[in-house]
This record gives C-alpha cells, sequence and structure tokens, in this order.
C-alpha cells in the first residue's frame, strides 16, 4: 500500500521535510500492510463500537459555573492582543 | 532511613504515632530523585512539596485524618497541575503552565496526598518503551541499560526506586501494564469510564484510562477508592457506585474461576515467561481456584484494530495543538506524534474511511464479545503482559512496528474496555516479570482480590 504523504501532511496541517517523507513513506506502508490482515475478518452485519460505555447523549444542566478569567485563559499564549489570541490573516 | 520503601498503609500509621514526619518521608523521596541517573522525572516540584509535607505534619499534630495525609506521589507529565509545568514529554508544551489541575490531581490532593514532581514518559504517551520522551528515556532501575517499559516509564519507575508511593499513569493500549511488569511493581488499568480522565493530555479518547502504579495491591486498591467515580466534567463517568475496595482484599480465592486464554499462551510468548505464569496458576489452584482453559478467538486481530482506532483518535485529539492559544506550533512533534497523526488521517480520510476506520470498529465489536462471552464462563483472565521480557534501550527505535507489537496481549483490553491489574511475580535473568489479570466491567474489586493471592509479600 503506497501512501501519498505530501497529501496527508497537508490535511493534517503538519510540516514535514524532504527526508521525512521519504522515510514515513516506507514506514507507513509497512504498517499500512501489517493492518491489511483486518480484511479476513468477516464483518458482514457487525455492528460497530466506536465506544464502551453505553451512554448516550450525556447532558448537564444549563447552568453558568465559575470559569477562567480572561487574563488566566491567555496565560499561555504567545501573542495577544488587547486581551485576545492574535492569529495571522486567514482569509 | 528508606521511608518511601514502605507501602502507604505502614507510612500512615508511622505518621499518626508520630513515629517520623511527612517532612522527613518528602526529603527522603526527593533525596533519591535527586542522585538517580534513571531520568524518571521531567519537573520535580521540591520547594512545594517541603512546603506540603510541612502543612500536612501540622495537619497531622491537630488529629487530621485523611487516607494520603503526608504522603508523597507523582504524576506522569500529562496530568494537568495547576501552576506546574506540564508538558507531555514533549517539546510542543515545553513551557506549559496550566491553569487548572486533572479532576484526579485534585481528588488525591483533597486525601493529602502531595505532588513531588512529574514523571517522564514517552511523548503524548505514544510508546512502548519509554525512549520515546523528548527529555531523553528513561532507565529500567533493574537491569541497566534495559527500557522500563512505556509509555508510563518514570511512573513505573519513580515507585519501583522507591522515589514516592503511589505515581499516577494512563493506559491507552497498555501504557501502565506493561511498565508495571518491567519494573516490578502493581499497575492498575480501571475499567473504561472509571475514573475521570478531565484534565489528562488526551491521546486516544475512546481508550483512555486512568490508572496508578503502587508498591503493593493494598495500595492499590486504596488509591482507586480515591479517584474512582463519576465526575461531572468527563461525561464517560458512570454514575455506577463505587465498590468497597477494601472487603474484597480479605477474601479467598476457593471458588474463584480463573480462565486461561489459549490465544495468549501460544508460540509468540517468551518460554521462560509462559513458565513462570503457569507456575503462579498451580499455585492459585491450590489455594482452591478452579483454573479453566478458555478461547479469545479475535485475538489476533487486536493490535491491527488498535493501531488503526488509536492513531485515528490520536491525529483528532492533537489536531488542537496550534500554538495559538498555548504551546509551541507543529513542526515541534517528535516523530512518533508525526507517523501517529499520519496514520490516523490518513485511515480517516475520504476514500479510506470504511475500509481501515469502519472496519477496525466492527472488529473492536467482535473483539469485546469474545470477552463478554468469556465472562459468562470464568470470573477473571489471567495472561501474560508482555511476550518478551525488558530489552535493551535502543533495540526497537528504528522499527516502529515490531515496537508496536509489544503491546500485542495489552490493547484488546482496552479496545473491550475492561480492567486489568499487573502483578509482578519475580524475575528473570534479573528483569522483572509479571502477569495481568483481566475481569469484566467494573470488577477492579475482583481483581484485587486475586491480585492479592498472586502477591508475594515484599513489605
Amino acid at each position: 500500500m503506497k501512501i501519498n504523504v505530501k497529501h496527508v501532511a497537508k490535511l493534517a496541517n503538519l510540516p514535514i521535510s524532504k527526508e521525512e517523507e521519504k522515510k514515513l513513506e516506507s514506514q507507513l506502508s509497512e504498517i499500512l500492510d501489517y493492518v491489511e490482515k483486518l480484511n479476513s475478518v468477516i464483518t458482514k452485519g457487525v455492528e460497530i463500537t466506536s465506544q464502551i460505555t453505553g451512554l448516550e447523549n450525556v447532558v448537564r444542566e444549563d447552568k453558568t459555573e465559575s470559569c477562567l478569567t480572561q487574563k488566566e485563559a491567555l496565560s499561555n499564549a504567545k501573542n495577544t492582543h488587547d486581551g485576545l489570541y492574535k492569529v495571522k490573516k486567514i482569509l | 532511613m528508606n521511608y518511601s520503601a514502605y507501602s502507604i498503609h505502614k507510612l500512615r500509621e508511622g505518621l499518626k504515632k508520630k513515629d517520623f514526619p511527612s517532612e522527613d518521608i518528602v526529603k527522603d523521596c526527593l533525596d533519591r530523585i535527586k542522585i538517580s541517573k534513571l531520568n524518571a522525572f521531567i519537573t520535580i516540584c521540591e520547594t512545594e512539596a517541603i512546603k506540603k509535607a510541612k502543612e500536612a505534619d501540622k495537619k497531622i499534630k491537630d488529629g487530621v485524618d485523611l487516607p494520603l495525609l503526608g504522603i508523597p506521589i507523582s504524576a506522569k507529565d500529562i496530568y494537568l497541575t495547576r501552576n506546574i509545568r506540564t508538558t507531555a514529554a514533549s517539546r510542543v508544551l515545553n513551557r506549559y503552565i496550566p491553569q487548572y489541575s486533572a479532576t484526579v490531581i485534585e481528588r488525591l490532593e483533597k486525601a493529602g496526598a502531595i505532588i513531588i514532581g512529574k514523571t517522564n514518559c514517552d511523548a503524548w504517551a505514544h510508546g512502548s518503551s519509554g525512549e520515546n520522551s523528548d527529555y531523553g528515556p528513561t532507565e529500567n532501575p533493574y537491569l541497566k541499560g534495559y527500557v522500563p517499559g512505556g509509555s508510563s516509564s518514570g511512573s513505573a519507575v519513580s515507585v519501583a526506586a522507591n522515589m514516592c508511593l503511589v505515581s499516577m499513569g494512563t493506559d491507552t493500549g497498555g501504557s501502565i501494564r506493561l511498565p508495571a511488569s518491567f519494573c516490578n511493581v502493581v499497575g492498575l488499568k480501571p475499567t473504561y469510564g472509571r475514573v475521570s480522565r478531565y484534565g489528562v493530555i488526551s491521546m486516544a479518547s475512546s481508550l483512555d484510562s486512568i490508572g496508578h502504579f503502587t508498591k503493593n495491591v493494598d495500595d492499590s486498591a486504596l488509591v482507586l477508592s480515591i479517584t474512582a467515580g463519576k465526575d461531572k466534567n468527563d461525561a464517560t463517568t458512570p454514575e455506577i457506585e463505587v465498590d468497597n475496595y477494601k472487603n474484597y482484599l480479605t477474601k479467598d480465592i476457593k471458588e474463584v474461576k480463573i480462565g486461561l486464554p489459549r490465544e495468549y499462551f501460544s508460540d509468540g510468548l517468551d518460554k521462560r515467561v509462559k513458565e513462570k505464569i503457569e507456575n503462579e496458576v498451580k499455585i492459585l489452584e491450590a489455594k482452591g481456584a478452579r483454573i479453566e482453559q478458555i478461547s479469545l478467538p479475535n485475538t489476533e486481530y487486536g493490535i491491527t484494530c488498535y493501531y488503526i482506532v488509536q492513531p485515528a483518535e490520536v491525529s483528532s485529539n492533537l489536531a488542537r495543538y496550534d500554538g495559538l492559544r498555548y504551546g509551541n506550533d507543529r513542526a515541534h512533534f517528535g516523530n512518533e506524534a508525526k507517523r501517529r497523526i499520519m496514520l490516523g488521517s490518513y485511515v480517516l480520510s475520504s476514500g479510506y474511511y470504511d475500509a481501515y476506520y469502519k472496519k477496525a470498529m466492527q472488529v473492536r465489536t467482535l473483539i469485546k464479545k469474545d470477552f463478554d462471552e468469556a465472562f459468562k464462563k470464568v470470573d477473571v483472565i489471567i495472561a501474560p503482559v508482555s511476550p518478551t521480557l525488558p530489552w535493551k534501550i535502543g533495540e526497537k527505535t528504528q522499527d516502529p512496528l515490531s515496537m508496536y507489537l509489544s503491546d500485542i496481549y495489552t490493547v484488546n483490553v482496552n479496545l473491550a474496555g475492561i480492567p486489568g491489574l499487573s502483578v509482578p511475580i519475580g524475575l528473570i535473568e534479573g528483569l522483572p516479570v509479571g502477569l495481568q489479570i483481566l475481569g469484566p466491567h467494573f470488577s477492579e474489586g475482583k481483581l484485587f482480590q486475586v491480585g492479592k493471592a498472586i502477591e508475594r509479600p515484599k513489605i
């Protein structure tokens, strides 16, 4: 199985060097070949399991509670402006 | 005096009788951490821990009685700790100071525990050996040059090398049970949802289990009685009442039905490990347990299923690290995280979702059903933790697939969401070996009961 590393890296927003691209291509192919094994399992009509708790639609009362202050929330950001996160133009 | 070589129970007794103060215990642990070359810690909370110990001593003097009052503990560096740097052992978070603590940390501190430091681990909990940390590998305390197992490497070592009494770890595919087995300590992976994940950096959200390392089974039961239970901040913690685990510690194992799954004892297992487990099983039989051979037919698909589901969830969880709100940008991810983000993004991408992710979720159902069926016949299952003994540092780092395969006996437990307790059963050529006891959902009490029957009194 060959994987288009460049395309997937773009989907994952992951900067990858040329060297890494080559290495990942062979390592990921090896792993994907291995997981091909799953094709031998017959799963026709088998339900999926995405989680095992059996819990569904867990909700809480719609009540405001104490939360971080604006200053606390921004305390780990490298770039802020007037109490907001500062990001590069995206449009 | 080596206070930290004792159990929590013994230390609490001594503290209550004023035989020694908490300050001495904490300083003894700190000294051990500072002279150690095992690289078990990323951050040491020296000043704060000594201050807390002094406060604990004052409370003890005033007659305050809390289950962990004055007891030093550590936490894997993916537990958020308010005002204490939390790195996930990754350069992405090398300067991240959390504004709040994980629910579990709050519960332990409320019970009187003192955080002595944050332990090293495979970055983002990705790994089976403890080598994949941006802060350098952790070493096995039993034999120089060997891995301690991962990903909760530093946590296992911190308890094994008497640097604290308890360490909190996480187990997504074996990351508590494997290092516990490699370091001769008791490691518990509770039922998925039994312990809150709130404030623990997510790896694979449908698999992540919050557990701990201790020196013995009694201490493991005590810690779970503090950490377990509903948390309004984690929607996957059910309203199921927390068992009184202490009651199981004095029960014998007469008539307890123990299953041995044949798929876990096949050719891939190191013969010496197999013999050691079989020997333990004989002892249990002599104590009155009923042993049955069972089968978990879909076992062999576990690792493949896991290495689709887990990277898929990893790629989604690690998408939040954009370097804008906290941390450094995505170029700072290490090789293993990059590999898993790529693998996960690929199996979830358009055109491949059904073939990989959906298929894996169906196989997950089959694996879970295997356990459901088995637990209709037996109370618990005994199995090896790792197919091999601890390996040499560097041996598998260039071959990701062979590293992944070391989780072959542990991942199915996470896919099924059941609990597992890793208990030490001795050494082979100087390297520790453990076995795991598995039970149905929320059967932790039973695991402690059987664990007690296996454990040799060390302390």
